[in-house]
């Protein structure tokens, strides 16, 4: 029994990884008030930068950096499009995306039969040697920790800082946050940039640590299942890791059904995370009102302070 | 110095029509910068990118052939857009307008009636409905994000399409090839201009975008769903209902998209495989928006995506450049236009202060 | 500086603030000294609001000069404002709902880190000056007043030496006014200057030591409220004397047009406020108004009686006699129910719309405007043409776009509009909100002719002596409740006052001292 649960508990949390990166980041622009709907198309340039920065420099952590900043270069140009030129958030956003694509497919074209080394999961020591526990929950990838790490410092950010507060304050009305002195648009801008950074991230560990290559469009929608996440964990971030796990969940449930022999066709299995996230979404959206108590009360909805 | 927008006292209506080009024109000129960031010769590449493509009539009839889904489908989607419906899975109501049509022809291989190939539109038109009906209903019943929605059963659509191809419906002569056996010849649309590959499908398409503009432009119905769009309290004021909105936008983009999906596997491909679609359904979500959400404009729009379609497939050819260069240009082209928009409501100026605004006659 | 100096606090000279469609202020001198509460007076669109951005820092002016006890100084930003000593109670409050009340005050209070600590001191001041708080209650969960003094407060805590208040009567009853006044009264004892906008003469007579008038955006005079009139201030602020409408006694009343029997609604939204048997009959040639502070449920009852929300009880609702609870919109207005909302752009017309194309809005089934599904543009422009002339509509035309006019013309352009249709039932949400007194009077006019024609006609509003000018009958609504209505002319401001605590004869016995929305 053990046997089975540890390796299912470990690559579950892996599949649920860069969901927890790509989803915090998306949570924090949203209670800024600004739905950015690229992260699909960060997290595919942030995977392809890091692949390549990763070959080029047999780093992965310049791989992680290269990630980190390609995302956020991608939200910058979102971010100038919305923020300061006024443009719809959702046609900005899809524009993001579709540009993303074609970037990361443009650029990664010479790197498609390039394969790299995963690296070295680092055991924490002591907890790593607690029996069950330890291989389960302290045998992982350094960006797994880290990613919890940021779960941890985004919650205390949000909850328990002032800058949080403010972030808040302008997630819910700009208009009067600009009224009592702080510069909207650039606690905006700030907010877009971190979730740019953090999907960028999310791609560099898919293409660099979960399956170590470079293949077009393999994001594969969890950019899209990340900003469904937000609006299942109601836009708390204890909630964006639970939900990351158990899209993880799902995921690995076809490798599993298909390594225990189950008859049915592997496009179905494939389907389940998709599936999954449009159930969710229901069961979520259902009461109108736990999505309005929680929604930023401005998001999507451009500012511009002169107006 | 910095630069500051500025109000405008009302929208340029010029700007409206202008935005488009000027992002065009970004987009031609961000080419060159590409082209020659790649150690390309920036006016060989910009010819063999956007002129050779269509200097012979078959390279125009494949423009035509390549634009006539996508102003299909924005034409759909933009009706939806214009009430701020955001349906983006048309590619998945492609498939399976693809998979509904294609699914008639492979049930009939002996069809002969030329009225065949007006059942399979039907055919595909009716799954593009149902893929489009999830997330309305969705949307409707239970509040749920129609974007995500819709997305989301792109993915389904796509593994759907696989299963159909890598199983029930594989050609059993077909090598193991992932794909179904050819149609019947009453199964496909006919050529129009032989020998190009131009086919009757473009026609579908003109008709759809006239119903389209008819509909959007002149209809008690359409100016609900623009109202919509604009001002959704009023519409709730005018006793407008929301929910019929929502099925209306939503259907639209999925019949046309699902029309197109049979366009696809009638037309150039003749049977179906495991794509059908070089990614028209997000494609026309660009030109959706470059043809300002309105038929007339999405018929130009159109012609442009079509251009870096074959540009992409010529800078292989001719520049061993990936053809995947087309996304990128295509994601530009929809990123300086957003920009560009910006001029329709705003004045942009250069601080430090420029003197007072001169007056402008509304034009 | 020595104490008997009459240095003034501020100290505005040459003001000039221009926006690319209009010139809001205009060469503006003022001076406000220590101690004295300072009227700055005009009606809608005169200027006071920019004027009071560019002392806060939130706009800056294009020419002129800012002194602050003497010295020359700029106000780049409310944070410097607010470092200065100036603090402001925006007339749109400036406050998160969603988040409590100490979060709210310590965003505007830089350093502020210890949130227990915030809360003892607010409790503190506003104990002080009379201004009940609850600081970890959540804002949305506050009634209008209550968010007043939140803002007050937050204001008060930085122990300002220039209060600025923006229109602040307009949400309170004329009890909170009168304890409202006390406070100011006490602050300026203590030394602090005030700077009270208004519109509204009697308030400023009664509370202010002096006034800067100001029209169109430049000051026409300086006076003493105390040594003036009524009529003599009002002079000054629109050039004549202020318009009287028109108000002949309703004739006998007709018929019951417009019927609410025991009308129940849940709130239909987390901050909304659930209705209440709610009963009213309005009588076909008479003008009922419905009194209140805003946030009361009259947002939900105007819902209800549009058909926005239907009703489970057909019979809540009765028009001409017919139960219509559970009819939609577009059904009622077939039945003769006309309806001018609140918000004029973006509900009662789409702002980026023509003139034309707003009048299919609610007119589509009047004049054969559409026709086989289609929509016959020259029958809008033709309905549009009449509306404007008939209602003196200032505007580019029927083409020109909806939000290119200013309030008071959008807003007799909708009336025209719903009045065209020849309403046998109007309700009027706010009619003449924010406009200035050309516009309200037309408005207030164009109603009572209405009624005089003989429609029965429901006017919701904040504004008491707007009521008392144009109602036969008032009722008052509080905490999801409706008084009986009252005959105008037998009750009197003060006693529907009263009436607006939720304390009227017979009034449910949990309706408490002052009125909310409950929080489900």
């Amino acid at each position: 029994m053990t046997e089975l649960l540890v390796p299912i508990v470990v690559a579950t949390l892996a599949a649920g990884t860069p969901l927890v990166f790509a989803a915090l980041g998306e949570l924090v622009a949203e209670k800024s008030g600004v739905l950015n709907l690229g992260v699909e198309g960060m997290m595919l340039v942030g995977a392809i930068a890091a692949f390549a920065a990763t070959v080029a420099s047999g780093s992965a952590w310049v791989g992680v950096l290269a990630g980190m900043l390609a995302g956020a270069a991608m939200s910058f140009v979102f971010a100038v499009l919305a923020l300061t030129l006024q443009a719809n958030q959702v046609a900005a956003g899809l524009a993001l995306s579709l540009f993303g694509l074609g970037l990361s497919a443009f650029a990664g074209k010479p790197l498609e039969s390039v394969a790299l080394q995963a690296p070295q999961a680092v055991p924490v020591p002591l907890l790593s040697e607690i029996p069950l526990l330890g291989p389960m929950l302290f045998s992982h990838q350094p960006l797994v920790y880290l990613s919890w790490l940021m779960a941890v410092l985004v919650s205390l950010f949000l909850y328990r800082s002032r800058a949080g507060l403010v972030l808040r304050a302008v997630g819910e009305s700009p208009a009067s946050a600009t009224a009592i002195g702080y510069p909207a648009i650039a606690i905006r801008y700030l907010a877009t940039l971190f979730g740019g950074a953090m999907a960028g991230i999310a791609g560099a560990f898919l293409s660099i640590v979960y399956t170590p290559m470079w293949v077009e469009g393999m994001t594969a929608g969890r950019g899209w299942i990340a900003l469904a996440l937000v609006v299942f964990a109601t836009w708390r971030p204890a909630r964006v890791l639970a939900g990351a796990y158990l899209f993880g969940g799902v995921t690995m449930l076809q490798f599993f059904a298909q390594g225990a022999g189950v008859a049915v066709a592997s496009q179905l299995l494939s389907s389940l995370p998709y599936l999954a996230t449009i159930v969710v979404l229901v069961l979520i959206s259902r009461n109108p009102h736990t999505i309005r108590l929680n929604a930023p009360v401005s998001l999507g909805k451009p500012y511009h302070p002169d107006a | 110095m910095r630069l500051r927008l500025e109000a405008r006292p009302a929208p340029s209506r010029a700007m409206r029509y202008l935005s488009p080009l000027v992002a065009t024109a970004l987009t031609v000129v961000a080419g060159f910068i590409v082209f020659s960031g790649l150690g390309r010769e920036p006016l060989a590449a910009f010819h063999a990118f956007f002129v050779r493509p269509v200097s012979s009539l078959n390279g125009l009839a494949e423009l035509v052939l390549k634009a006539s889904p996508l102003m299909l489908i924005a034409t759909g989607l933009a009706i939806g857009y214009r009430a701020n419906v955001w349906n983006i899975g048309a590619e998945g109501q492609l498939i399976l307008g693809a998979i509904f049509g294609g699914g008639l022809a492979l049930a009939f291989p002996g069809a002969e009636s030329r009225w065949f190939l007006v059942l399979m539109v039907l055919a595909g038109a009716t799954g593009g409905l149902l893929w489009a009906a999830i997330p309305a209903l969705l949307r409707n019943r239970f509040n749920t994000n129609e974007i995500l929605v819709s997305l989301m059963l792109v993915y389904v659509a796509t593994l759907l399409l696989s299963y159909l191809v890598h199983g029930p419906w594989r050609d059993p002569q077909g090598f193991n090839f992932p794909q179904s056996r050819m149609f019947a010849d009453a199964a496909l649309y006919p050529i129009l201009a032989e020998p190009t590959r131009l086919n009757a499908g473009f026609l579908v398409a003109l008709g759809a975008v006239a119903c389209g503009w008819l509909f959007i432009e002149r209809s008690f119905l359409g100016y609900q769903m623009r109202v919509a769009g604009l001002a959704e309290a009023a519409a709730r004021y005018a006793g407008f209902s929301s929910g019929r909105t929502v099925w209306i936008g939503m259907l639209a983009g999925g019949a046309a998209a699902g029309i197109a999906g049979v366009g696809e596997v009638a037309g150039p491909i003749g049977q179906l495989t495991s794509s059908v679609s070089p990614g028209y359904g997000f494609a026309a979500i660009i030109v959706a928006f470059v043809g300002r959400l309105n038929p007339v404009g999405i018929v130009f729009a159109s012609l442009l995506m079509s251009l870096l379609y074959l540009g992409g497939e010529s800078a292989q050819m001719e520049l061993r450049l990936p053809s995947a260069i087309t996304g990128l240009f295509q994601g530009m082209l929809l990123f300086f236009l957003l920009g560009s928009d910006v001029l329709v409501h705003y004045r942009v100026r250069l601080l430090p202060r420029a003197p007072a605004p001169r007056e402008e006659a509304a034009a | 500086m020595g104490a008997e100096s009459p240095a003034p606090r501020l100290a505005l000279r040459g003001i000039r603030k221009a926006y690319p469609a209009v010139v809001a202020n205009d060469g503006i001198d003022l001076a406000v000294l220590p101690g004295e509460i300072h009227a700055v007076l005009g009606e809608n669109g005169a200027g006071k609001s920019t004027l009071m951005k560019i002392i806060y820092g939130v706009a800056r002016p294009d020419a002129g000069e800012i002194r602050w006890e003497g010295r020359r100084i700029e106000v780049p930003s409310p944070q410097a404002a607010r470092a200065l000593g100036i603090g402001m109670v925006f007339q749109h409050f400036s406050l998160f709902e969603t988040l409590t009340v100490a979060e709210n005050v310590a965003l505007a209070l830089p350093g502020e880190r210890d949130l227990a600590a915030l809360a003892r001191r607010i409790e503190e001041v506003s104990a002080r000056y009379g201004l009940p708080l609850d600081p970890r209650r959540l804002v949305h969960s506050l009634s209008v007043g209550e968010r007043q003094r939140v803002e007050i407060v937050r204001c008060l805590l930085l122990e300002p030496r220039l209060l600025i208040m923006d229109e602040p009567t307009s949400v309170l009853t004329p009890q909170a006014v009168r304890r409202l006044f006390e406070t100011l009264r006490q602050l300026a004892a203590e030394g602090c200057s005030i700077l009270y906008i208004s519109h509204k003469l009697d308030e400023i007579q009664a509370l202010c030591h002096a006034a800067t008038v100001l029209r169109a955006g430049r000051v026409t005079g300086t006076c003493d409220p105390r040594r003036e009139t009524a009529s003599s201030m009002a002079r000054m602020m629109i050039g004549k004397d202020l318009p009287v409408c028109e108000h002949a006694e309703a004739r006998t009343s007709g018929e019951a047009r417009l019927v609410l029997d025991g009308l129940c609604l849940p709130a239909q939204d987390p901050f909304g406020t659930e209705l209440q048997d709610i009963r009213l009959r309005v009588h076909a040639g008479e003008i009922v108004g419905v009194a209140g502070v805003s946030g009361n449920g009259q947002q939900e009852l105007l819902r209800a009686l549009s058909g926005e929300v239907t009703l489970g009880r057909a019979e809540a609702v009765k028009l001409a006699g017919v139960a219509a609870g559970r009819l939609h919109p577009g059904r009622r207005r077939r039945m003769g129910l006309g309806f001018v909302p609140e918000e004029r752009l973006g509900r009662g017309a789409v702002p980026t719309m023509t003139l034309s194309e707003n009048t299919l809005l609610t007119a589509h089934r009047a004049a054969g405007m559409v026709r086989g599904g289609l929509v016959q543009r020259a029958r809008l422009r033709a309905f549009a043409l009449e509306a404007i002339g008939r209602f003196a509509v200032m505007c580019g035309g029927p083409e020109a776009e909806a939000r290119s006019l200013s309030g008071g013309n959008l807003q007799k352009f909708i009336v025209g509009r719903e009045l065209l249709q020849a309403p046998r039932m109007l309700v009027v949400s706010q009619p003449t909100w924010g406009l200035d007194v050309g516009a309200s009077a037309f408005i207030r006019q164009a109603l009572i002719d209405l009624r005089n024609a003989g429609a029965a006609i429901l006017v919701i509003s904040e504004e008491l002596d707007e009521l008392f000018e144009i109602c036969d009958r008032i009722a008052v609504m509080a905490k999801g409740r409706l008084s009986p209505a009252a005959r105008t002319r037998d009750t009197s401001v003060e006693e529907i006052g009263v009436w607006m605590s939720g304390l009227w004869p017979g009034a449910a016995p949990d309706a408490g001292e002052a009125a909310r929305a409950p929080a489900p």
